[in-house]
């Protein structure tokens, strides 16, 4: 493995194994507070998790700790060093792999390596022997001649470790590297990582997967720019002991049962996992109403260990209602046929590289279909074929019964699409972009100014309606681009990667619409890099480099990853088994 | 160099470190030569732009052509209207009637055209003096004035031919036209030309290619290392330094062997002149660098703060001498237009460094304060 000898040197640290101080560190950019007032300790022979949604701080503190940022007020130490005044020393002892990809794709690996082990100050003729030993433990040996660029994601982060190892740091900063990342290959980052802090090196990894956390020894929980927690995880995670149920094979009724259970006053926060539903319990609530809820359904209420995200919501004050207003307000969808959205081998080609291969399914209405798979594995490519936007290689595609290469017009007048990252017309006003949407699927006036009334009563939208979408709270962008998604009433509903970035509180609430949409008969399809989510699906197809790998329920899918030593698995952990044990065996795997 | 809490340890890391230069250098130099762009921004573009001002771009006036509008039957005015034909200057169409001209003038197939009235010949038999109409195209004043003049000087010779008393002027006037005796406008415009490309090289390549590295968030990898600023940043200019000298060399062969413009001077003070050209080029592709971190504002800047003023107040096309004051005076702030000066001087007269040293010292001036501006700008730091 890979040796560490640069220990915490001088006599101090004998007694001290700090490797970082963060005292009352303050940041701002323009009007917004990045960081308020933050202090901290990380320690050498740690794994700390740096978790917090998006926009929390994790990056701002994690520049802050390699001297790329110099905070406005307060001050931090790294290995001893004062991250202002010593900054030179600062990047002698510190490792950092930055949260985009920062090493050149137009060089290749070895290039890399090279160019990163002599900008540390290391002979990369004479350190031969470092070179195959990073190269060992990260396997990436047989690719030493390929371009950055032209490796998988999981490899360019694995890249980005070696060359952040170069020289040797104490302290390694790693500033979410399990984005973009297939499961299998994040098991080797964690592998990696685990070997490192055995070492007695201080890693850091920022995280806005919650689940991350509970694998990390420490836990430094961010939100808005605040310190929400520090310590172990499972000493947050204590704090919901007794407090966690789940209601066994509700199946059918899981959408209704977990929104009625969302309006117990006793529940903080509740998701569907499966054929089940998962609640928390308010702090010092007892579990009567919600053991009444079961009986009353003719479900058996078990007791489940709470997780990291669980203790988060909790942290902030329990999730949203379980009622949407928005499908209360919709009649429910009628379809001709049971099936809303098909496709038949379908397949696309970008030159020579295969974006989907062959895939084939049938989506019934009312169904909540999940699209999952790591980046790159072909997800948006199939869902941009199934709503139009792209024109497939082979294979056919239908949407409510029309075909979209014969009709793609009247087909994509029955299909409401929104698309990553909101795609909101930054330019226009939260009302004008209201405006856009009615008038670009074709309403009458009447209808249109029904519709635009309509949504910004059911989205609580009135204090905004003049302001830039992109001054609104998340919550609220989330609210704005599903309201201008569903302006035309569609009978199916197309979800590109909707919760990404997004805090767990705003998923919860964007989860109770779907759900209440799903129920009047609205067919959403959805695709999600995070597995968790496929929870709440009817059902999920996996892809996996531009395959079709499995198709099925959650529960199935889990099932046949479970074994003795993992009797209730993750999505997670179906995922990979299905990876491992198709044909389809990773590269770095040899 | 640093002390650190009170504790015995210190780690010293030195500005500038030679193995780590040699490192940067060889990394942007592997991407200059895998990048298609810049190579075509290096190699190709100065080509086209070479052979563009060299065969496209004329700023001569010759074969204009115009009309010539026969009302008159009359011998003398047929002798008059032959007159017109006789000179390489001007590309004479015929008519008879003004209406077949008039057309062609408004299609601006024809930059004007002479009218000799039916009445030509009673007039001039009374008056002794002839009367013709000259219509030119003020859409382009500058061939406008030039079809006016020229007509008239036909019509005057054609007077003296005719009456056999040739006006003898005071001064008999031969004019040389030294440097340039064909006064061919390719001539002046290939080597400057050479400036043009060294901005873009200098400016728009350099300005690109720091932005590329803000934009991929390679930067931020890079100051995470000991390297340090001036590392970095000279290890970046160093390749397109090299870059831009070479694509001078190609440009100057060419302008020598294949457009027939002698180089007077020495290639020596060529080099010097391109060497220190670069460095304002550089400075201010290096400053657009770190005011603008995305490529399209980089080159956007780079277009109008280095390209266009390079194109336009250098006294590469456009005469300086002939602008309104207040635009001769920014003159003075753009280096290209020191750079055009030397370039005109070495190619069509010769190594005169007394043209040379106020050139030189004009282009190291603005260089210095460029560089001395990015440096305050770009810190080791995300803000």
């Amino acid at each position: 493995m890979y040796p560490v000898a640069a220990l915490p040197p001088s006599s101090a640290a004998e007694h001290d194994d700090t490797a970082i101080i963060i005292d009352h560190v303050d940041k701002h950019f323009g009007n917004v507070h990045a960081l308020r007032d933050l202090s901290a300790e990380i320690h050498y022979g740690r794994l700390t998790g740096l978790v917090g949604p998006d926009g929390a701080g994790k990056t701002t503190l994690m520049r802050i700790l390699t001297g790329l940022l110099v905070p406005d007020a307060g001050h931090a130490t790294l290995a001893g060093f004062d991250v202002v005044a010593d900054n030179d020393a600062i990047h002698v002892v510190s490792g950092y792999m930055p949260q985009r990809f920062g090493l050149y794709e137009d060089l290749t690996v070895m290039e890399n390596m090279r160019l990163y082990a002599q900008l540390r100050g290391m002979d990369a003729g004479r350190h031969t022997d470092l070179f195959t030993k990073l190269l060992d433990f990260t396997r990436l040996a047989p690719f030493t001649g390929r371009l950055a660029g032209k490796l998988s994601g999981g490899m360019k982060q694995k890249l980005g470790l070696a060359c952040a190892l170069m020289a040797r740091p104490r302290v390694l900063l790693l500033d979410e590297p399990s984005v973009g990342v297939d499961p299998v290959s994040r098991q080797d980052l964690w592998r990696m990582v685990q070997a490192l802090t055995g070492e007695g090196m201080a890693v850091v990894w920022s995280t806005a997967y919650l689940d991350e956390a509970e694998r990390c020894n420490s836990v430094l929980l961010l939100n808005e720019g605040r310190l929400a927690f520090a310590g172990p995880p499972d000493e947050l995670t204590g704090r919901l002991k007794g407090r966690s149920f789940r209601l066994e094979a509700v199946g059918a009724q899981r959408r209704a049962v977990l929104a009625e259970a969302l309006d117990l006053d006793t529940i903080g926060d509740g998701v569907i996992q499966g054929a089940g539903v998962r609640v928390i319990l308010r702090a010092g609530a007892g579990p009567e109403q919600i053991q009444a809820l079961a009986s009353r359904v003719g479900a058996r209420l078990t007791p489940v260990p709470a997780r990291f995200e669980d203790a988060f919501i909790d942290l902030l004050g329990g999730g949203p209602g379980g009622t949407s207003a928005l499908a209360e307000r919709l009649s429910p969808v009628e379809l001709t046929s049971d099936i809303a959205v098909s496709c038949h081998n379908l397949t696309k080609r970008f030159g020579d590289f295969i974006a989907t291969d062959n895939v084939s399914f049938k989506v019934h209405k009312g169904e909540i279909f999940g699209l999952l798979g790591p980046n790159g594995a072909g997800k948006s490519t199939t869902f941009k074929m199934l709503c139009g936007l792209l024109k497939p290689t082979g294979g056919e595609a239908h949407v409510v019964g029309l075909d979209l290469r014969r009709a793609p017009g009247i087909a994509k007048a029955q299909l409401g699409y929104m698309a990553q990252k909101f795609s909101l017309y930054g330019l226009l006003s939260v009302r004008q972009n209201l405006e856009f949407s009615a008038g670009v699927y074709g309403l009458d006036s009447t209808t249109q100014r029904e519709r635009i009334e309509e949504m910004i009563r059911i989205f609580d939208l009135h204090d905004w309606l003049s302001a830039a979408p992109d001054s609104l709270p998340l919550g609220h962008k989330q609210r704005l681009a599903l309201a201008c998604a569903l302006m035309h009433h569609p009978p199916v509903l197309f979800l590109d990667e909707p919760t990404s970035g997004v805090d767990p509180i705003t998923r919860r609430e964007f989860w109770t619409h779907i759900n209440g949409l799903a129920r009047k008969g609205v067919t959403i399809m959805v695709t999600t890099h995070f597995m968790d989510e496929a929870e709440y699906c009817d059902r999920v197809a996996m892809l996996y480099r531009a395959r079709l790998i499995a198709l099925d329920t959650p529960d199935v899918l889990k099932r046949d990853a479970a074994s003795a030593d993992r009797p209730d698995p993750t999505m997670e952990d179906a995922f990979i088994h299905l990876v491992e044990t198709s044909a389809l065996t990773d590269e770095v795997k040899i | 160099m640093k002390s650190a809490s009170g504790q015995e340890k210190s780690i010293v890391v030195r500005r500038f470190d030679p193995a780590r230069f040699v490192a940067l250098v060889r990394k942007e130099s592997l991407q200059a030569m895998r990048d298609p762009s810049t190579l075509l921004i290096a190699l190709v573009l100065p080509l086209i732009l070479l052979f563009l001002f060299a065969y496209a771009v004329s700023l001569d006036v010759r074969h204009v052509r115009i009309g010539v509008v026969l009302e008159s039957p009359g011998a003398t005015a047929r002798t008059l209207a032959d007159a017109f034909s006789g000179t390489h200057y001007l590309d004479v169409t015929f008519a008879y009637d003004r209406r077949e001209v008039v057309g062609k003038l408004i299609a601006g197939e024809l930059r004007g055209y002479v009218v000799i009235p039916q009445n030509f010949e009673r007039h001039f038999a009374d008056t002794g003096s002839p009367l013709v109409q000259i219509i030119t195209d003020g859409s382009q004043p500058n061939t406008a004035n030039f079809v006016a003049n020229y007509a008239q000087g036909v019509v005057q010779t054609w007077m003296a031919n005719l009456t056999g008393t040739i006006p003898m002027p005071a001064v008999q006037l031969e004019p040389r036209y030294w440097f340039n005796p064909e006064l061919a406008s390719r001539r002046a415009l290939v080597p400057g030309a050479i400036a043009i490309i060294m901005t873009i090289i200098g400016t728009l390549l350099t300005a690109l290619v720091v932005a590329r590295e803000w934009e991929r968030g390679t930067m931020e990898a890079i100051l995470s290392t000991p390297a340090s600023v001036l590392e970095i940043l000279v290890g970046k200019l160093l390749p397109y330094f090299v870059l831009g000298m070479l694509s001078t060399l190609i440009a100057a062969a060419l302008a020598a062997f294949l457009f027939d413009v002698p180089l007077r001077g020495s290639l020596f003070a060529l080099l010097v002149l391109s060497a220190v050209f670069m460095m304002p080029a550089l400075g201010q592709g290096l400053l657009i660098s770190s005011l603008a971190r995305n490529q399209f504002l980089a080159s956007q800047l780079a277009l109008f703060s280095g390209y266009l003023p390079a194109f336009m107040l250098s006294g590469f096309l456009f005469e300086i001498d002939a602008m309104p004051a207040p635009i001769r005076a920014i003159t003075w702030l753009i280096p290209a237009r020191y750079f055009v000066s030397s370039l005109k001087t070495i190619f069509l007269a010769g190594d005169v460094w007394s043209v040379f040293l106020p050139d030189l010292l004009g282009m190291a001036t603005i260089g210095l304060i460029f560089f001395l501006i990015a440096q305050r700008y770009t810190r080791k730091s995300l803000e």
